[in-house]
């Protein structure tokens, strides 16, 4: 079984490192813009919460009959911090075992739960966009009110910029470090 | 030819006369003054400008340079557009000794001060009529306290403050007998007295007391400032009516060709007044407060006030003769000169605070008035502007040593220097100006840019309005050597003076709304679910909330002809600029306006049974016209059980 580079086991610190991030920091905002808000309206994603205007937000969301965003309906809130937390643990192992192996799966484990995570961002917005009260006092036919998962959207007189924060940035980067070292490992097993 | 003649002679006449026609107010405006006025969608004006409002007994404040108005604060007056005065929670504003006086005749405003300059904390306001002295907060433009002033009458050289805001003042224009005395108007010289009120301003907490009283002879104390700098530990009154005249005041109190400036070293008095030199009187007068906490004002009636005799107390008081039935004394920003304008006068005299010392320590008196020196004339006298304007009233200062006086009878603003007393340019205001403002002029920071001189008449102004028109401001540049007119708007009441300052001092400082978690009034309804209807005796007390886009609760049944029903609203909102109104139908009184986080309480007492409709009354939302509920009033001792709610109606729960 072939060692980890030393480039490699530098890898695995910075993807914990930059993971403990999202601790701190904001991991995505989802920020909303209207004539009667010249100061935008702001909802930032947190690891195991939301804040910034949300009940602003929920406010403006009876009219469209989209249910209310409260911190305790999020399962993701506990399991996502649990899963990184994991993750962060098995990192050490694997700096531990010091095997190429042990990367791969290591990194394989990162993608898994980055698209996961992104598919359940995606449903959870579509559910809120999609699943609209019935009675709800304004009903424009035809329109639902997903927010885009990642750019700009205009939604009625909202226009809205969904990114990544502070977190969501250094989590990209620890995907991007995974991929760079695992192909950076690949390469020097394959070419002595 | 010669009928030919003639005739192009009378052209010529014709040419001539209309060549000569008299000057009008047209085309007075110069250049392109409309772009230095125009502050473009999006964009703020660069000062906020407070301005008395006269009669209508509130405050209203306008942005400079667009002359746009912002806002209309109530401080004296009832106000139903906010339900200042009607609210249980207001009420207490107005509280005096002679139970609640609803109106006043708002003339002065002071922005407070540390260190001589604008700290944009408070806005003290005056109340001629019933003598009160108001102070408003900065940060949320509403009235906070009210304090009654006992043994006086017009309140009208007020509520100017020191430099570090130690004291407002509020001195008297009408002399009145101390107390309630019964006395024959003709012993005036004998009974009647004029006072000047020394109002202690508590650093943190802005709370006011009246420290003590100076008691004077009587005579009418018209307008006064603070000295500054060197003169810091001063105060400088000017007064008319030193003839001591009661009836016929127009010609008996022109007679004498001085009046005075009445110097008060307010340090000394200060001492005197811990060292127990003065009298505690009784003085009956109220001291009202609004608790930010309970959202509630209360009512302290006061027992008595210290006094201060100046006869008690040597060095504390001098007389300036000043020609001739003086209005402003106003300082400039070094705190060396102090300007005189006689009213009557055909110049301005120009005191210098240095002379006045030495004055003092060589005993330059020319006499006495009641025990109180009078210093020679010419040994205060720094120098006097010759031929400045008919009728000067007040001047203020840019900073750059120079002063502008308004001339009542002329109608006009003069420029001069103070160093060497010439007069350097003059503008014609449209018309008969009272007092001018220049942002901080009155401090010793003057900004220097604009002057805004507020005028008492205002025909060919604007589109007439039947007999009754508005008043007028106009709007000065002043960065030149010769001022320019920008601009005239109109103003609401009769605006006497006003204060300006940077909008960057406290734009960035205004409450948004309030923390309903702070909401510690004794009716607030912490949610909808908290909301019920509880019945006292012949007493209903309706806990309701009001959120985008619907009253809770909305629906009320169980009340009866002669209850005295209590609406407690809570808005539940926390966004900023969302208030909900409530008014409900035939309410004898006003609505409310309720900001996001408050709770308010109006009364309704039902004269006749039926159906009442209830509602917002500020276009909050989409369904501000949903937001609307029903009180059913039934006859007095019907069979109708209390119930509320909205949606669903729960039958008695609350009922006691």
């Amino acid at each position: 079984m072939k060692k980890l580079t030393k480039s490699g086991k530098i890898s695995i610190i910075a993807v914990i490192v930059l993971l403990v991030s999202l601790w701190l920091f904001p991991m995505w905002q989802i920020d909303l813009r209207a004539p009667q808000y010249p100061g935008g309206l702001s909802m930032k994603i947190w690891i195991n919460d939301v804040k910034g205007d949300v009940d602003i937000i929920n406010g403006l969301n009876h009219y469209i009959g989209m249910s209310t965003i409260h911190k305790r309906d999020f399962p993701e809130f506990v399991f996502l911090p649990t899963t990184l937390l994991i993750f962060m643990m098995l990192g050490m192992v694997v700096l531990f075992l010091n095997k190429k192996v042990g990367y791969y799966l290591w990194a394989g484990a990162f993608t898994f739960i980055a698209i996961f995570s992104f598919y359940d961002f995606y449903k959870w917005e579509y559910n809120y966009g999609h699943n609209l009260d019935p009675a709800a006092p304004i009903k424009v036919p035809g329109m639902s009110y997903q927010p885009p998962l990642f750019g700009y959207k205009k939604l009625l007189n909202f226009e809205v910029l969904s990114q990544p924060d502070i977190a969501g940035w250094c989590y990209i980067c620890a995907g991007v470090i995974l991929v760079a070292a695992t192909i950076y490992e690949w390469k020097k097993s394959v070419t002595p | 030819m010669k009928r030919a003649l003639i005739t192009l002679c009378a052209v010529a006449a014709v040419a001539s006369l209309q060549s000569c026609k008299m000057k009008t107010a047209d085309s007075v405006v110069s250049g392109d003054a409309a772009s230095r006025v125009y502050v473009a969608p999006g964009k703020y004006d660069e000062f906020y400008n407070f301005v008395s409002g006269g009669f209508s007994g509130n405050v209203t404040v306008y942005g400079l340079p667009s002359g746009r108005l912002i806002k209309t604060i109530p401080v004296f007056s009832v106000f139903p557009e906010n339900g200042y005065g009607y609210s249980e929670e207001t009420k207490a504003m107005l509280n005096t000794t002679n139970g609640k006086v609803d109106w006043d005749d708002q003339h002065h405003l002071e922005l407070s001060q540390t260190n001589g300059k604008q700290d944009g904390r408070w806005l003290f306001a005056n109340a001629n009529n019933t003598p009160r002295v108001a102070r408003i907060d900065l940060t949320n433009f509403r009235t906070q306290e009210i304090l009654q002033i006992p043994n006086s009458a017009g309140n009208h050289s007020s509520p100017f403050t020191t430099e570090n805001t130690e004291y407002v003042v509020a001195g008297t224009r009408f002399s009145v007998p101390l107390g309630d005395a019964d006395v024959p108007i003709s012993s005036f010289k004998k009974n009647f007295k004029s006072t000047a009120s020394f109002i202690s301003v508590d650093k943190n907490s802005g709370h006011m007391k009246i420290a003590f009283q100076i008691v004077l002879p009587g005579m009418n104390l018209d307008l006064s400032h603070a000295g500054k700098g060197p003169s810091h530990d001063w105060f400088f009154f000017s007064c008319y009516n030193t003839e001591q005249a009661y009836t016929m005041l127009e010609v008996n109190a022109s007679q004498k060709d001085k009046d005075f400036i009445v110097a008060v070293n307010w340090k000394k008095a200060e001492e005197y007044a811990k060292s127990g030199k003065g009298h505690i009187v009784p003085a009956s007068y109220a001291h009202n407060t609004f608790d930010e906490n309970t959202q509630k004002a209360s009512t302290v009636m006061e027992k008595d006030v210290l006094t201060l005799d100046p006869k008690d107390c040597p060095d504390m008081i001098y007389m300036i003769p000043c020609p001739k039935s003086p209005h402003g004394a106003d300082v400039d920003p070094t705190g060396e000169y102090i300007v005189g304008s006689g009213k009557l006068a055909a110049l301005i005299p120009v005191f210098s605070f240095d002379k006045i010392q030495t004055a003092i320590k060589n005993k330059s008196f020319e006499g006495d008035f009641y025990g109180i020196p009078v210093i020679k004339y010419e040994a205060a006298l720094h120098g006097e502007v010759k031929k400045p304007g008919l009728g000067p009233l007040h001047t203020e200062f840019d900073g750059k040593g120079n002063a502008y006086t308004s001339m009542f009878l002329s109608s006009e603003v003069v420029k001069w220097r103070l160093s060497d007393l010439q007069v350097l340019d003059r503008a014609p205001t449209y018309y008969s100006v009272g007092h001018i403002m220049i942002p901080g002029g009155d401090t010793r920071e003057p900004s220097g840019k604009y002057l805004v001189a507020y005028d008492k008449i205002t025909k060919d102004r604007y589109l007439p309005t039947g007999p009754e028109l508005c008043q007028s401001a106009q709007l000065y540049d002043i960065t030149g050597d010769k001022m320019q007119l920008l601009l005239d708007f109109p103003t609401t009441g009769e605006p006497h003076y006003g204060q300006g300052l940077p909008a960057s001092m406290i734009k960035d400082k205004q409450v948004k709304y309030f923390d309903i978690n702070k909401n510690h009034n004794e009716f607030v309804s912490m949610g909808e679910k908290k909301t019920k209807v509880v019945r006292t005796g012949n007493r209903v007390d309706v806990y309701m909330t009001a959120i985008r886009s619907h009253l809770t609760p909305d629906n009320i049944e169980g009340v009866f002809v002669g209850d005295e029903v209590y609406f407690h609203v809570t808005n539940l909102e926390q966004d900023w600029d969302i208030p909900h109104g409530f008014a409900i139908k035939n309410s004898p009184s006003v609505d409310l306006l309720i900001m996001p986080g408050e709770t308010q309480s109006i009364k309704f007492s039902p004269v006749k049974q039926g159906i009442y409709p209830f509602y917002c009354t500020d276009f909050c939302s989409a369904l501000h016209q949903e937001m609307s509920g029903y009180l059913r009033v039934s006859p007095k001792g019907a069979n109708v059980p209390l119930k509320f709610g909205s949606g669903v109606i729960a039958p008695e729960t609350a009922a006691k």
